[in-house]
């Protein structure tokens, strides 16, 4: 059964966090995500869920935080200067592997910079943001039906592989309206939770996939939580050995699973001679570029990146080879890039076309950088 | 040997403390302990929270559902919890610094919403846990290593604070007075919306040094000394309340709570709890 429904990007998501089944939220008003936070307070009292909008960004995630770890899913919804403020305490949900999903509706920075306009400015942000190797997942939709779903995928993945997610949006998308399937059959996954009976319980044991099964709050299961460098019990320690075999594991529980994690679309690639490489936003001025290109015949292909960290690397490093020129775009000042140079390899002539004046870039821009990229020796 | 109230309601595996020797921490966890025993909180609904500090350290030591989150966003986190899970009891241990300096926005919001949580502030008047620095409710004139030559700051009374911004019960006790500790801890925890209360602490190692207050047993005699009961202290004048402490409940009122009126919000919009 599906239904089709005309929405905002930002609407999208809120539907896709309730279908996902959040029933908390806490957040702090800010351009150009605020409609998030206005949805929730709607919506989630009808459930019977909770909305609070907290004194700023600090104590928002910390909330999140808080009703996480009584088992219920929470999200909070934020831009630039907030996402920003958010920093530490995402730190905190890795390191205590507390899931959780944040939303960051990118604007145009740096600092209030221009509150309207859309940006991909902060895509390095999301991945070190906070401080320390950490791990961490990010996803980026490109249009309002795939927020509505990749909202929901993050929750899964937040819950699956207990820790923050980020879903990272542009203006561009959060403010689109665009029709939307609401399909009913999606795969919900929701918390593990211990079989053992009652008592003190070693929660931060590692389990399937190296995830620990944390006990929600409440449960009779009693255990620490804690931000310090912690062994399973969840006690702080400063033993050397324990202090990385968990910081090993938090980056492992990730990298191991990549290939679950991972995901990307690939546009017209099979015969593609020039591959662009475009994620969000910026990834339908991609799409059309590459539609020019191919009616001038050059035969122009895009990848997409939908899981933005950790990057599907296998898949662009096969499409770089082959096609040998590789043009990025991205609504920032080369970011990303430097990522897909890494990966492309130092055979691979890599092209860059941003934008940093709060406006889009064009496809004709593309065309033109492209052709000259086509057609030089 | 631990105590039987020890054995009961910590984590003996996790003891000897970190906490240096004469430091009050121990005593108001020990306090705390007794407060939650005597109150009969189940120990399934209770959750204890603390920021950053060697105040908030003592969640290791306690067996129960126990979260030490970033340095003053405490009462952030336990908001999330209380008003997600609005039947787990919900206690915030904390320090002066954790509190009033970093976590001053959050204690004032907290007091203003009147959430059902129970704030316990371990206040030495120092940062312990970075080695002596001054907090915001360390009198002005005293020293620490970043107040060389003397603190120019006022101090936050936080009692006083909390009550005007909200809090519907307020109170400060002295670690000295650990029996009224240990009552007032237990209004506290019976307390429907948010309860702070203030317990006088003491760090020897630190504040204690610096200002040349003595030994701990110097430190807790000075408190015994100087302490004056709220009503006593209400014909007073400021000037001979200069350098005392004032104990006792300060607001102890009734007001709607936070989760309470959340809870009719969803009725409203025809939710379900
Ligand atoms: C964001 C952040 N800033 C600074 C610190 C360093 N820090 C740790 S504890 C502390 C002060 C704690 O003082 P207080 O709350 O009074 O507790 P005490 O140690 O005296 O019990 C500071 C500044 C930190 N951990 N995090
Ligand atoms: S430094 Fe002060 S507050 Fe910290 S444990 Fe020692 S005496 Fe206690």
């Amino acid at each position: 059964m599906s239904k089709a429904v005309l929405m905002q990007g930002n609407e999208a998501c809120v539907k896709g966090a309730l279908k996902a089944g959040m029933r908390f939220f806490a957040g702090y008003p800010i351009t150009p995500s605020t409609e998030i936070a206005e949805g929730c307070a709607v919506e989630l009292p009808k459930l019977g869920g909770k909305f609070i909008q907290m004194e700023d960004e600090l104590a928002s995630m910390a909330a999140v935080i808080g009703a996480s770890v009584t088992g219920t899913k929470a999200m909070t919804a934020t831009s630039g200067p907030g996402f920003s403020l958010k920093q530490e305490n995402i730190g905190y949900a890795c390191e205590a592997e507390i899931p959780c999903v944040i939303v960051d509706v990118q604007r145009s920075g740096p600092s209030t910079g221009l509150p309207t306009s859309s940006s991909q400015g902060d895509v390095m942000q999301t991945r070190w943001g906070t401080h320390g190797d950490h791990p961490i997942i990010v996803l980026s939709p490109s249009s309002v039906s795939e927020t509505y779903y990749l909202t929901i995928r993050a929750f899964n993945l937040a819950e699956k592989y207990m820790t923050p997610v980020i879903l990272l949006m542009d203006e561009m998308i959060g403010h689109l309206r665009e029709t939307v399937n609401l399909y009913d059959d999606v795969e919900i996954i929701n918390r593990k939770q211990p079989d053992e009976p009652e008592g003190n319980f070693e929660a931060y044991k590692a389990g399937e996939n190296l995830v620990p099964v944390l006990p929600v709050f409440g449960s009779g299961h009693y255990y620490n939580i804690t931000g310090l460098t912690h062994n399973t019990w969840g006690f702080p320690t400063n033993n050397r050995k324990i202090a990385g075999d968990l910081n090993s594991r938090l980056l492992n529980k990730i990298e191991k699973n990549r290939k679950d994690i991972e995901s990307f679309e690939e546009y017209l690639c099979d015969d593609a001679e020039l591959l662009i490489v475009a994620y969000g936003g910026s990834a339908r001025v991609g799409e059309e570029s590459v539609d020019m290109l191919r009616k001038k015949g050059i035969k122009a292909g895009m990848y997409r990146p939908v899981t933005i960290w950790p990057m599907a690397e296998t898949r662009l490093a096969e499409l770089s080879e082959r096609t040998g020129k590789v043009l990025v775009i991205e609504h920032n000042n080369g970011q990303y890039v430097h990522e897909v140079e890494r990966v492309a390899g130092k055979k691979v002539e890599v092209g860059f076309i941003g934008n940093i004046s709060g406006s889009y870039i064009l496809p004709t821009e593309v065309v033109k950088k492209a052709e000259e990229m086509y057609y030089a020796k | 040997m631990p105590s039987e109230l020890v054995k009961r309601e910590m984590r003996t595996e996790n003891l000897p403390h970190i906490w240096c020797p004469g430091c009050s921490h121990g005593s108001v966890m020990r306090a705390l302990c007794q407060a939650i025993e005597n109150v009969g909180l189940e120990r399934k609904n209770t959750v204890i929270v603390s920021g950053i500090g060697c105040s908030s350290r003592a969640v290791g030591y306690l067996n129960f559902d126990t979260i030490h989150t970033t340095h003053g966003r405490a009462l952030a986190f336990a908001t999330g919890i209380k008003l997600a899970n609005p039947d787990l009891h919900v206690i915030v241990l904390t320090g002066d610094g954790d509190i009033s300096a970093i976590g001053g926005n959050h204690l004032i919001h907290a007091c203003r919403r009147n959430i059902g949580i129970t704030c316990i502030v371990m206040n030495n008047t120092i940062y312990g846990m970075t080695g002596g620095q001054y907090s915001p409710t360390t009198p002005t004139g005293d020293f620490g290593t970043t107040a060389p030559y003397g603190n120019i700051d006022k101090d936050f009374d936080i009692p006083l604070l909390a009550a005007s911004a909200g809090a519907t019960f307020a109170a400060r006790t002295t670690a000295y007075g650990i029996a009224q500790t240990i009552t007032v801890m237990e209004k506290a925890l019976k307390h429907k919306g948010f309860s702070v209360i203030d317990v006088a602490s003491i760090c020897p190692s630190y504040y204690g040094r610096r200002n040349k207050k003595g030994d701990a047993v110097k430190m807790l005699q000075w408190q015994k000394e100087n302490s004056v009961p709220v009503k006593m202290a209400q014909n007073m004048t400021a000037e001979e309340l200069k350098g005392m402490i004032v104990t006792g409940i300060f607001k102890d009122v009734e007001e709607p709570e936070y989760t309470e009126e959340y809870q009719k919000i969803i009725e409203k919009a025809g939710g379900k709890r």
